[in-house]
C-alpha cells in the first residue's frame, strides 16, 4: 500500500510531477501510462527514494518514507535498464543482494522458472538482453516484498518467459501484494492492470480501470483510447 | 802511522768524550719537583720557582687555582690523573715563556673571556720545540694559543667550549706565526674555529676531530705549503675554509653534516695550487665552495648526499676535477658564469642516464651538472620547496635541450658508468 | 549523529572490491608497479636513487591513476548504483562502501607492486626500509585523496565526457600547473619574504605537500640546510609533521565529505 499525496518535483525550470494523488492499493495492478517525459520514471524513483520530492509526502503501509531508508525493505524493484557489476557470477550477484537485503530468498523455483540454472556460473557480461532482463526479475520477485514496483518488465522477454511472468504476476496480485507497473505495451496493461494511471505533463489525466478509460475516451481497444487522448480529441 | 799510536789516539779521544759526558749529565740531571696538596710546594707556580732547566715538575691530582702560571724554564710539567687548573677569568692560565717547556695531562678551566686580551688555557709566545700534549680545556675562551712558536707540538688534546656567539668566543687551537707545527690527534669543539691558522707554514694537521664549532672547524688565512690528512670536521658552522693561501695539501679528511644557508664542507677563498685527494663529503649544505681559487686538482673525493656537491664561481680558473664520485647528491654543481674555465673529466656521476655503447666504461654522451633548477634555487632558496617536482623536471629537461642559462661549454666529457672503488 | 551505517556500508566495500579484484585494470596497475619496482631496484646501483625515480613516478601516477579510475569506475557503475539504490541501504553507506572499495583495491594494487620488489631486495638495501615506508604511504594518501576528487567530480557532473575532462584537469593542476604559477609567484615577488607564503602553499596541494615530507627524508641536507628558517623550524618538528599529515587527512576529508552530501542530495 502506497499513498502518494501532493506529490511535487522540478529540474531546474523543468515542472516534472505537479502535484500527484495516488493510492496504490495492496492485491491490485496498477499501470502507470503515459508519453515519453510525463513523469513516470520520476514518479517512481520518487517513491523509490532515488529522486527526492520538492514537496509532498510518500507513504508505504502506513510509513512516511522521507529520511528513512529501511522502508525500501519491502520494495522488490525491477529498473528499466539492468546494469550489474560486469564481473560478477549471476549467483554471485543473487547472493549478494541477500547479503545486502539481509534475507533469504525464493530465488530457486524463480530460477526454475525462467530456465536460470544454467547462466547461475556465467558472469554477467556474458549474458544476452533476455536472460539479463530474467535475472532482473528474479532480483525482483525473489524477495516476499508487499510492493513491487515494475518499470518496463516486459522489455526483451521471449515469448514463454512472459507468459511465465504474467502467471507470476498474477499469482503475487492474489497474494495481496502491491504492484506497480510501466510499460509501453498496451497489450499486456488491457490484459493485467486493474487501476490505470494516465500521466500527462505531471499530473494525473485519468485514473480508474481500464473499462472506465475505455468507455470515456472511446475506442473498443485500449490502444485508440489512449491514441484519443494523446491527440487530442477526447473533448 | 803506527798502528799502535794509532790505538792510543782513540783511546785517548774515546775517555775524553765518556768524561765530557759525565760532565754534561751531571750538569743537567734532572730533578723531580712534586706538587701536591700536603707536599713542600703546593702550588705550581712556587714549584716553577724552584726548578731550574730541564727539571720535571710532577703535580698531583686535585684543584689549583693560582691565576696566570708563567712557565719562564724549560721544564716539563706533568699533571697526575689530570689534576685541575682554575683559571681565574681575567688572564691565561698557563703561560710558556721558554723553549722546549712540556704541558701534559692537565684538565684546564675557566679562563674567563676578554674582548681586549685573547685568553687561553695555554699561550706559548714566542718561543720553538714546546709540546703540549694530552691535555683537557673546558670553557676556555682560546684553549692551546701559539704566537710565533716554531716546531710545536700539540697532540692528543681534549677542547671544548661553550660557544655561544662569534663575537664573544676564541678558536681552540690558535696558531700565529708559526712554523713546522704538529697538530693531531685532537678534539676541538664549542669554539669560533676548531683550529685556527694565520701565517702558519710547514705545518701538520692530522687526525683531529674539529666538530660543533660556530664558524670553521679549520680555518687558515695566508698560510702556505701546509697539509691536513685524515681530520673529520662535522657539524660545524662551515667545515674548513682555506682562504688566502698556497698549497694547501687536504687529503682523506670526512666533511660530515656542514649545515646552514651559507655553509659548506670546505670554502676555498682566493687560493693557489691546492689538492684535495681521497676526502669524503657527506652531507652538508655545500661540499666545496670555491671562489677565486686556481690550479687546484681535485681528485678521487667522494661527494654522497650533499645539497650541491660543487659551487664553482666564476672567478675559478684551471681547476681539474676528475675520478670523484658523485653520488645523490640534490645537486652536483652550481656556477654562476656561463663560460667555464675549470676541467671536468671522468668522474662518476649518479645523476647519469646516458649509456655506454662499446663498453669501455666511459658514457657515449656528456654529462652536464649543471641544472637549470639548481641556478634558481641559488639565487632563490625558498624555491628549493619546489625540488624534484614535474614542474622543475619539465623546465630543466627543456633547458637541457635548449640551453640557455646554464654554461653549455661545462660537460665531463668522459662520465664514468660506474662508481670509483677504493 | 551517525552518517552512514557501518554494516551495509563494509558490504557495498565488500562487494566493490570483490567487483574490482576482478578487473584487469588492477591487474594491469599491480603488475606495472610490480616490474617497475623491480626493474628500478634491479638496474640502479644505489637503492636512494632508486627510491627518487619512484617518488617521481609515484607523485604522478598514483594521482593519475586514482583520477582516471575514479572517474571510470563512478560513471561505469551508475546504473549499478541506481540498483543499490533501490535497496534498503543508506545512500552514504553505498557511496562511502564504493569510494573506499576502489581506493582500497588500487591502495592495494600499488602496495603490492612496490612493496614485494622492495621485499624482495631489502636484505640489501637496509636503511632505506624507512624512506620506502614514507614513500608507500604518501602513494597512499594521494590515492585516497584523488578517488575522493574525482568521485566528487563525477557525482557533481552528469556528463561523462565533462567529468572526465574536469577530473583530468584537476591533477594536471595539481601535478605540474600548480607548481609552474608557485614558482612563477616566488619569482615575481622574489624580493619579499616568502618562506610563510611557500609553507602555505604546499599545504594546499596533496602532491607538493607529499613530496616535500618525502624529501625532508630523503634531501634533508638541502631542504634543511639551504633554506635556514621556516622550513627547518616547521617541517622538520614533530608539530611540522603533525600538520603536514593533517592536511593529507584533510585532503582526504574533506572531498569525501562533499561527495557525500551531494550523493545525498542528489537525484539519480
Amino acid at each position: 500500500m502506497i499513498i502518494i499525496d501532493n506529490l511535487q518535483k522540478s529540474f531546474g525550470r523543468n515542472e516534472v510531477l505537479k502535484g500527484i494523488n495516488l493510492n496504490i492499493r495492496d492485491g491490485v495492478i496498477t499501470a502507470i501510462l503515459g508519453p515519453n517525459g510525463s513523469g513516470k520514471t520520476t514518479l517512481i524513483k520518487s517513491i523509490l527514494g532515488m529522486v527526492i520530492p520538492g514537496d509532498g509526502s510518500i507513504e508505504m503501509n502506513g510509513k512516511g518514507i522521507h529520511n528513512n531508508w529501511k522502508y525500501r525493505n519491502q520494495i522488490g524493484y525491477l529498473p528499466q535498464i539492468a546494469r550489474f557489476p560486469e564481473n560478477l557470477k549471476v549467483k554471485e550477484l543473487i547472493r549478494m543482494i541477500k547479503d545486502i537485503r539481509r534475507t533469504e530468498g525464493k530465488e530457486d523455483p524463480l530460477a526454475e522458472m525462467f530456465d536460470l540454472k544454467q547462466a547461475m556460473d556465467k558472469p554477467l557480461r556474458h549474458l544476452s538482453g533476455g536472460t539479463r532482463q530474467k535475472v532482473n526479475i528474479l532480483l525482483a520477485f525473489m524477495f516476499e516484498s508487499p510492493n513491487y514496483i515494475l518499470d518496463e518488465p516486459t522489455a526483451g522477454l521471449d515469448p514463454l518467459s512472459l507468459i511465465r511472468f504474467k502467471e507470476l504476476l498474477i499469482a503475487e496480485k492474489k497474494n495481496g501484494k502491491a504492484i506497480l507497473l510501466t510499460t509501453h505495451i498496451v497489450s499486456l496493461v488491457e490484459e493485467l492492470a486493474d487501476d490505470v494511471i494516465f500521466l500527462l505533463e505531471g499530473n494525473i489525466f485519468f485514473s480508474g480501470s481500464v473499462e472506465e478509460l475505455k468507455s470515456k475516451y472511446g475506442g473498443l481497444k485500449l490502444e485508440h483510447s489512449i491514441a484519443n487522448i494523446l491527440s487530442g480529441q477526447h473533448v | 802511522m803506527h798502528i799502535d799510536s794509532k790505538c792510543e789516539l782513540l783511546g785517548k779521544v774515546q775517555g775524553f768524550l765518556l768524561l765530557l759526558l759525565f760532565c754534561f749529565q751531571f750538569a743537567h740531571a734532572s730533578d723531580t719537583i712534586q706538587v701536591c696538596k700536603n707536599c713542600k710546594y703546593t702550588t705550581i707556580t712556587s714549584a716553577i720557582g724552584a726548578a731550574k732547566n730541564g727539571d720535571f715538575v710532577m703535580v698531583s691530582n686535585g684543584e689549583y687555582s693560582e691565576g696566570k702560571i708563567l712557565i719562564g724554564k724549560q721544564l716539563t710539567l706533568w699533571g697526575e690523573n689530570f689534576p685541575v687548573i682554575e683559571g681565574n677569568g681575567q688572564s691565561d692560565v698557563f703561560f710558556v715563556d721558554a723553549d722546549s717547556v712540556v704541558v701534559s695531562g692537565f684538565e684546564i678551566r675557566n679562563t674567563g673571556i676578554s674582548y681586549i686580551y685573547d685568553l687561553a688555557g695555554i699561550k706559548i709566545n714566542g718561543h720553538s720545540h714546546c709540546r703540549i700534549e694530552n691535555n683537557r680545556l673546558y670553557n676556555t675562551f682560546f684553549g692551546i694559543y701559539l704566537k710565533h712558536a716554531n716546531e710545536c707540538i700539540v697532540k692528543n688534546n681534549e677542547i671544548i667550549g661553550q660557544a655561544t656567539s662569534e663575537a664573544s668566543s676564541g678558536n681552540a687551537i690558535h696558531l700565529w706565526y708559526s712554523k713546522n707545527a704538529e697538530i693531531s690527534g685532537n678534539s676541538c669543539k664549542g669554539h669560533r674555529d676548531g683550529i685556527y691558522f694565520e701565517f702558519v707554514e710547514h705545518s701538520h694537521i692530522t687526525g683531529n676531530l674539529s666538530e660543533g664549532n660556530l664558524r670553521y672547524g679549520l680555518h687558515f688565512m695566508f698560510s702556505n705549503d701546509d697539509r691536513y690528512v685524515n681530520n673529520t670536521f662535522r657539524n660545524n658552522g662551515a667545515g674548513v675554509a682555506v682562504m688566502f693561501s698556497r698549497v694547501i695539501i687536504m687529503q682523506d679528511n670526512l666533511f660530515e653534516k656542514n649545515w646552514g644557508p651559507s655553509s659548506y664542507g670546505l670554502l676555498l677563498k682566493d687560493i693557489l695550487d691546492g689538492e684535495i685527494t681521497g676526502n669524503r663529503f657527506n652531507e652538508n649544505t655545500i661540499g666545496i665552495f670555491a671562489d677565486g681559487s686556481n690550479r687546484i686538482k681535485i681528485t678521487g673525493n667522494e661527494f654522497r648526499q650533499n645539497g650541491w656537491a660543487l659551487k664553482i664561481l666564476g672567478s675559478c680558473m684551471d681547476n681539474t676535477i676528475s675520478g670523484n664520485n658523485f653520488i645523490s647528491n640534490t645537486f652536483d654543481l652550481i656556477t654562476n658564469t656561463s663560460t667555464n674555465y675549470n676541467r671536468y673529466e671522468g668522474n662518476f656521476w649518479s645523476e647519469y642516464t646516458g649509456y655506454d655503447l662499446n663498453k669501455d666504461g666511459i658514457g657515449d654522451i656528456p654529462y652536464k651538472p649543471v641544472k637549470l633548477f639548481s641556478m634558481i634555487v641559488s639565487n632563490l632558496p625558498v624555491s628549493i620547496i619546489l625540488l624534484r617536482s614535474s614542474f622543475v623536471d619539465l623546465i630543466n629537461f627543456a633547458e637541457k635541450i635548449t640551453p640557455s642559462l646554464t654554461p653549455p661549454s661545462l660537460a665531463d666529457p668522459s662520465p664514468l658508468m660506474k662508481m670509483i672503488l677504493k | 549523529m551517525r552518517t552512514f551505517y557501518p554494516a551495509s556500508m563494509f558490504k557495498i566495500l565488500k562487494y566493490s572490491l570483490f567487483d574490482l579484484t576482478r578487473s584487469r585494470w588492477t591487474y594491469g596497475y599491480f603488475l606495472f608497479y610490480l616490474i617497475f619496482t623491480f626493474g628500478l631496484l634491479y638496474f640502479s646501483n644505489d637503492v636512494s636513487k632508486a627510491i627518487i625515480s619512484m617518488m617521481n613516478i609515484i607523485l604522478i601516477l598514483n594521482p593519475l591513476i586514482a583520477t582516471l579510475f575514479g572517474a571510470l569506475y563512478f560513471y561505469g557503475s551508475k546504473e549499478f548504483a541506481e540498483l543499490l539504490l533501490a535497496l534498503p541501504l543508506k545512500r552514504s553507506s553505498i557511496f562511502m562502501g564504493k569510494y573506499l572499495g576502489l581506493s582500497l583495491s588500487l591502495s592495494l594494487s600499488y602496495l603490492l607492486g612496490t612493496g614485494i620488489p622492495f621485499l624482495f631486495y631489502e636484505i640489501q638495501a637496509t636503511g632505506q626500509a624507512w624512506n620506502f615506508l614514507l614513500l608507500t604511504v604518501a602513494g597512499l594518501f594521494l590515492t585516497f585523496i584523488f578517488t575522493g576528487l574525482s568521485f566528487l567530480v563525477s557525482i557533481r557532473f552528469e556528463n561523462t565526457i565533462k567529468g572526465f575532462g574536469i577530473s583530468i584537469f584537476i591533477w594536471l593542476f595539481f601535478a605540474i600547473i600548480y607548481d609552474g604559477i608557485f614558482l612563477l609567484t616566488l619569482l615575481i615577488f622574489e624580493q619579499y619574504p616568502l618562506d610563510k607564503y611557500a609553507l602555505i602553499m604546499t599545504l594546499f596541494n596533496p602532491i607538493d605537500l607529499s613530496r616535500v615530507l618525502i624529501m625532508l627524508k630523503l634531501d634533508i641536507s638541502a631542504l634543511m640546510g639551504y633554506t635556514g628558517a621556516v622550513f627547518n623550524k616547521f617541517l622538520g618538528t614533530g608539530l611540522g609533521m603533525i600538520v603536514a599529515f593533517g592536511s593529507l587527512v584533510i585532503w582526504i576529508v574533506v572531498p569525501v565529505f562533499v561527495f557525500i552530501r551531494f550523493a545525498k542530495k542528489k537525484d539519480f
